[in-house]
């Protein structure tokens, strides 16, 4: 034990996910001996993030204002809408530069062992987006997980209805890797998804 | 040994770290396992699909103080049927989840194994998935020590029918031993649950009786196991 603000610094650290009692208490230390401005800025930084983000009103993305960059720009193509388990997801997709259209954060996936049903997540909202006609494709993009494949069934039986184009995301080998390696899932997902060349 | 193999029936995965998961099995020759599956969750992770929920995978395990880690697997049966329907899905997260709360680590448990595995080939082929769970639920309260009385008094064995079910006292009871609890059922209640635990895993029956007979079959698995089940709620119907 450390006198009072040190294990105070300490105790706090230790709350973040994956840190333990060392790593704490290496970051403790590195901050204090720091100069004043970076713990300064450090703080700064985490009281901002706290106080400005806040989530999305239209699509449930993490964002600065009441919507976030995505949803106020208006040069996207208001037409595709891509569904997501989490923020992180968007970074992802966005990466490939490949996709111009919409998005909506489901805030997880259906995993009814964990008594998450399709209620808990943003779904009632995804369904009234839909409802003035303007999106005509809404692709499904949730994790290729059983859980995440279970809400992809789940939402397409719920927005095929409407008269929405549905479609999910493909899943087959990753680029760079072996064929043999693929288990069997995946390299079935793999032929039944190909394509003429 | 501190390598071994098993097979085993995927249960959960749970997140850790970066990009690791701790996936629960309930394993035939060890019981339940808690294993670290490495790098599971990027793409080109040599596991691939072997490792979610409901894949049958024989395993090369290395024995850890707390969690064991797995090395290598295999699958044996994906239960494809099962991940691409919701209704089915829905289902069988109820009987993993069952599973989950009854099995002990590194308690072998054969019959219990093979019961799974009975359940998810039975759930893999049918149209009704809730008659599946309910007759999956019963066989297993029946393995763990509670089976259920359809005929006889539970509490004092005079033969039956009777009508009135009480789940604290273990089934149906007679006039003389019913409890305040006791509820009555329809007559044809009974015979199908009895059925589903002990002979097919789907009868015939008007709705009514399988929709008390499910509420029933609930009932009695939370209030012996002592524990809800969350998946049950989400099964659609």
């Amino acid at each position: 034990m450390f006198e009072g603000p040190v294990q105070d610094l300490i105790d706090a650290f230790r709350r973040l996910p994956g840190i333990g009692m060392k790593s704490a208490q290496r970051l403790a230390f590195h901050l204090l001996k720091a100069p004043e401005e970076e713990a300064r800025s450090l703080a700064d930084a985490l009281i901002a993030a706290k106080e400005k983000v806040a989530i999305c009103s239209q699509c449930f993305n993490v964002s600065e204002g009441e919507l976030c960059n995505y949803c106020r720009d208006n040069r996207r193509d208001t037409t595709l809408l891509c569904v997501v388990e989490e923020p992180g997801d968007i970074v992802a997709l966005e990466r490939t530069q490949e996709f111009r259209g919409g998005y909506h954060v489901l805030g997880g996936h259906i995993s009814p062992m964990d008594g998450i049903g399709p209620a808990d997540l943003h779904t009632r909202e995804l369904i009234q987006r839909l409802g003035n006609g303007e999106v005509k494709e809404v692709i499904l993009a949730t994790n290729p997980t059983v859980e995440g494949e279970a809400t992809a069934i789940y939402l397409a039986n719920l927005i095929k209805p409407i008269g929405v184009r549905v479609t999910r995301i493909a899943s087959g080998l990753p680029v760079g890797g072996d064929l043999e390696y693929a288990d069997e899932i995946t390299l079935g997902r793999a032929l039944e998804g190909r394509r003429d060349v | 040994m501190p390598l071994y193999k098993e097979q085993g029936i995927v249960l959960r995965t749970m997140k850790l770290g970066e990009a690791d998961r701790i996936v629960t099995l309930l394993t035939q020759g060890s019981g339940k396992v808690r294993a670290v599956a490495k790098g599971v969750r990027k793409t080109r992770s040599k596991f691939g699909a072997r490792l979610d929920p409901f894949t049958h995978v024989d395993l090369l395990l290395y024995k850890g103080r707390d969690l064991d880690i797995v090395t290598q697997a295999e699958i044996i049966t994906s239960f494809r049927e099962i991940r691409d329907s919701y209704d089915r899905f829905a289902a069988g997260e109820t009987i993993l989840e069952a599973i989950d709360r009854v099995a002990q680590e590194h308690e072998r448990s054969v019959r219990t194994f093979m019961l799974l595995l009975g359940a998810l080939r039975q759930l893999a082929q049918t149209d009704e998935p809730p008659v599946v769970v309910d007759a999956f639920l019963l066989r297993l309260v029946a393995l763990a020590g509670f089976r259920p009385h359809f005929s006889a008094c539970a509490s004092c064995g005079t033969p039956g029918p009777h009508m009135r079910f009480s789940v604290a006292q273990g089934g149906m009871v007679c006039e003389s031993c019913r409890s305040g609890a006791a509820v009555r059922l329809a007559e044809a209640t009974p015979p199908y649950l009895a059925t589903l635990m002990d002979d097919h895993w789907s009868a015939d029956a008007p709705d009514d009786v399988r929709r008390e007979g499910s509420g029933l079959v609930r009932a009695f698995v939370e209030y012996h196991f002592d524990r809800p089940l969350r998946a049950w709620s989400h099964m659609p119907r």
